[in-house]
């Protein structure tokens, strides 16, 4: 599966769900696919994408919060996931675009195609854990996770790829992300 | 301060999200907040993971507050400088200052030195807590976090809690 077809077919699927989308190429791909408010593009704080989306859900229980992850970050901050598998938020979808290296910074390898995430996943207690390899499941697969009771977790084993040229940098300065993404939410700074 | 008031304080400041790693320090001050009935203490992991939850309840419309030791302001650096300080999402950090004056273990030595250091470093608005400033210091906090949105440090030495 291509990272750029998983991502535009999750931009696609995407309704009013709040989107946190990891740092490197999965923020610049989301926002150069579909730019919306309802989209926070974390530019530094590698691997917290996780920890953020989990706020967001505890803090905002009646809004679906997606997290776009990338294996890199989630083996930063891999203590979330016990966390997140602790505290068994309902509207928390876990989505990693697995493509066992550091792509951002040119393809250099991490080591989830050793350590299997999904299986880390499912002992942290994520009430639903699934691997998918196959493009044409992703589809049918996002369906039924975006209405599914969560924790979810959600592995999309992607190909590592050189970045294809006409992905852009996210144009919104960090306090317009932050301004347009509260505004979404109905929340004030 | 008892630790009962000090949760009052900081409840009435309109703290509503707790999160952290504990220090002894401040030991009851987190027992009571996992007790507290009004508002959630989410325990954390690491200290740079509970500023980013911290972070995504600010979003979701909290105002968070985060608990730690000092020993954890280096963890969670890379956090408040490229999370919170550019995309200006507060929070209140209360730090136990270990190691203050080097009165204390080996391991708080080096970082008991250098905390204020690493927050000036950054630009991050800090105050040490006495046992007489807290109201005002709690307030100071809520001032300089509806101006100008960026995360701010309580420094709580040793003596400061009863
Ligand atoms: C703390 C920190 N270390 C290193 C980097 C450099 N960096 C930016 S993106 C990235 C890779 C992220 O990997 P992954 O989550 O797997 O996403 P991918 O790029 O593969 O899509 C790295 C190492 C950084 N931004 N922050
Ligand atoms: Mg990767």
């Amino acid at each position: 599966m291509r990272i750029t077809r998983a991502l535009k077919t999750i931009m696609e699927m995407v309704r009013g769900e709040l989107v946190v989308a990891a740092n490197g190429r999965i923020s610049r791909e989301a926002f150069t696919l579909r730019d919306r408010p309802e989209n926070f593009y974390m530019i530094g704080s590698m691997g917290l994408a996780s920890s953020i989306a989990l706020g967001l859900a505890l803090s905002q229980p009646k809004r679906k919060v997606v997290i776009l992850d990338g294996d890199g970050n989630v083996l930063m901050n891999l203590g979330v996931l016990p966390q997140i598998g602790a505290l068994l938020p309902p509207n928390l979808l876990h989505i990693v675009l697995d493509n066992e290296v550091y792509g951002s910074t040119g393809n250099q390898c991490t080591i989830s195609s050793a350590v299997g995430l999904e299986k880390i996943a499912r002992s942290s207690g994520y009430l639903v854990v699934k691997k998918i390899t196959e493009e044409k499941s992703l589809r049918p697969t996002l369906r039924q996770y975006l209405k599914a009771r969560g924790p979810v977790f959600l592995l999309a084993k992607v190909e590592a790829e050189v970045e294809p040229k006409g992905i852009k940098r996210v144009m919104h300065s960090p306090v317009e992300i932050r301004n347009r993404f509260m505004k979404s939410i109905g929340s004030k700074p | 301060m008892r630790a009962e008031e000090f949760v009052e304080l900081l409840k009435e400041a309109g703290y509503n999200f707790f999160t952290g790693v504990p220090c002894s320090l401040i030991s009851d001050v987190i027992i009571l907040l996992e007790k507290d009935r009004q508002v959630p203490y989410i325990p954390a992991v690491r200290e740079d993971a509970a500023v980013g939850l911290a972070a995504g309840a600010y979003l979701g419309g909290k105002t968070p507050c985060v608990l730690m030791q000092n020993s954890g302001l280096g963890q969670c650096l890379n956090a408040l400088s490229s999370l919170n300080l550019i995309y200006k999402i507060p929070c209140l950090l209360i730090v136990t200052w270990r190691g203050y004056r080097g009165k204390d273990w080996p391991e708080h030595w080096v970082m008991g030195r250098a905390c204020t250091g690493l927050l000036d470093s950054i630009d991050l608005p800090y105050k040490k807590l006495t046992p007489r400033n807290l109201e005002e210091a709690v307030e100071w906090s809520s001032k300089v976090i509806s101006r100008k949105r960026i995360p701010v440090a309580l420094l709580l030495p040793k003596g400061v809690m009863e």
